[in-house]
């Protein structure tokens, strides 16, 4: 019973939860910047650029605006990690073995992978800062907007499988293969944009006018837990998109299988990286609007197609 | 502390402040992080918060209200914090030390790490005044 749990805790902490998803977190957000570097025609950053500024996040003062709700100032950079850490357990848990996932895994992963956003709300509305309430009011919009078409479009591949369960998802054909499951991922990837708050949808954060958004009052540990968690949903998302898409990462098939499951998701990273780098922001009128309008039509069609067999 | 400024000098946020300057330092701070000199390849990226700023930038003449919001800014900034004049101005007061709102330069007011005179400073003394500081702060 105890190794029962020990092993439970290391899938949790260590592989593939929280120290593994880190670690590949920060390692694609230096191919984001790299690349975005490359576009750019300069150098970029070096290799190990990501750890120092996380390592150095950890030993700058950390600041409590005067007035805050100082516990949940301090504690929401803890949900979203929480809820992400567990996201991509589960996810690399029902790819390394396919028939130990509960049914409905896919409800709660989408849930997990909403919860970041609402931990960068409640930090946001806890730090008694102007700019960054306006950035949380603006988080919250763009979660209502992109929630609907990234539902609709996780049903497509649940619709073609007929189960909710991630593992019986990766047993049937990929779903990109089809012309719903293709209309499905070209939706899911406008929405994992958004979810990733990056540019043409970054306006919680807004550099240049809302100066850091909704993390303008974060420094030292809390401001790097909320980097990281950032880290880990560039890296989960792509890999979730994949197992619902593109028939997972490939463990089950050799080393083979494993190459072209990491191809998929590096493409998926650069196709995001790409999007960030020459689009320029939208106002979250026109961010709503997009979201509820062309891409919840999109995904609606997906899902009909999806329904008749296509 | 030996530790910490390594790691800070391999992750250098800088963050801006303009206290009633020409510009003319401004834009060629700007000038600095263009792809040209691409500051990046050291870590340096510039943020817009001062939660997040590992160094300050100060530029133009701080006068006797400007000073006062500089140092109103440095005790924002978490600590450790690294503050760099940029420009004549923010040196020694230049041409406007004998003005009637001027009353001494800002170094007076927050410690300053480095100077880099110029009126302005290209980008290029920009980044040997920076290099000069890492390089100090390293061996420190």
């Amino acid at each position: 019973m105890t190794t029962d749990y020990l092993h439970w805790l290391a899938q949790v902490l260590v592989f593939p939860g929280l120290l593994f998803t880190a670690s590949a977190g920060l390692v694609t957000s230096w191919i984001d910047r790299k690349v975005t570097a490359r576009v750019q025609m300069r150098v970029g950053p070096p290799f190990l650029q990501p750890w120092y500024d996380f390592l150095k996040l950890l030993i700058k003062e950390t600041i409590v605006p005067a007035g805050g709700a100082k516990w949940l100032f301090l504690s929401a950079p803890l949900l979203g990690l929480g809820a992400v850490t567990l996201a991509s357990t589960i996810i690399w848990r029902s790819q390394l073995a396919p028939h130990q996932g509960f049914v409905g895994d896919v409800i709660v992963l989408l849930y997990l992978l909403t919860m970041p956003a609402v931990g960068t709300v409640l930090g946001a509305f806890s730090s008694r800062n102007p700019l960054a309430s306006l950035g949380g009011s603006r988080e919250m919009k763009l979660v209502m907007g992109y929630e609907l078409p990234f539902v609709l479009a996780v049903l497509v591949p649940v619709i073609r499988a007929k189960s909710l369960r991630l593992g019986d998802i990766l047993a049937v054909e990929p779903s990109a293969l089809a012309a719903s499951g293709v209309i499905a991922l070209l939706v899911s990837v406008f929405c994992i944009q958004a979810k990733l708050t990056q540019v043409p949808f970054d306006l919680p954060e807004a550099e240049t006018e809302l100066t850091g958004g909704a993390y303008i009052e974060y420094s030292g540990v809390p401001l790097a837990l909320f980097k990281l968690t950032k880290a880990m949903m560039l890296f989960t998302l792509p890999v979730f998109l994949v197992a619902l898409f593109g028939g997972g990462m490939g463990l089950q098939q050799g080393w083979a299988g494993l190459a072209a499951g990491i191809a998929k998701y590096l493409g998926i990273v650069i196709v995001l990286t790409l999007i960030r780098n020459t689009a320029p922001r939208v106002r979250i009128d026109q961010a709503v609007k997009f979201f509820w309008g062309p891409l919840t039509v999109a995904a609606a069609v997906a899902v009909g197609l999806a329904l008749g067999g296509w | 502390m030996g530790l910490a400024l390594q790691i800070l000098t391999r992750s250098l946020n800088v963050f801006h402040m303009a206290g009633s300057a020409c510009n003319n330092c401004d834009i060629e701070i700007l000038d600095a992080l263009t792809p040209k000199y691409d500051l990046e390849r050291f870590g340096l990226v510039l943020v817009g918060s001062i939660r997040h700023a590992d160094v300050i930038l100060l530029s133009g003449v701080f006068n006797k209200k400007s000073a006062l919001r500089a140092k109103l800014v440095y005790e924002q900034a978490p600590k450790p914090v690294v503050v760099v004049a940029i420009g004549g101005c923010a040196c020694s007061g230049l041409m406007f030390k004998d003005s009637y709102n001027w009353d001494q330069p800002v170094g007076r007011y927050i410690p300053i790490d480095a100077y880099i005179p110029g009126c302005p400073p290209k980008p290029e003394a920009m980044i040997a005044g920076i290099v000069k500081l890492l390089t100090k702060l390293r061996s420190a």
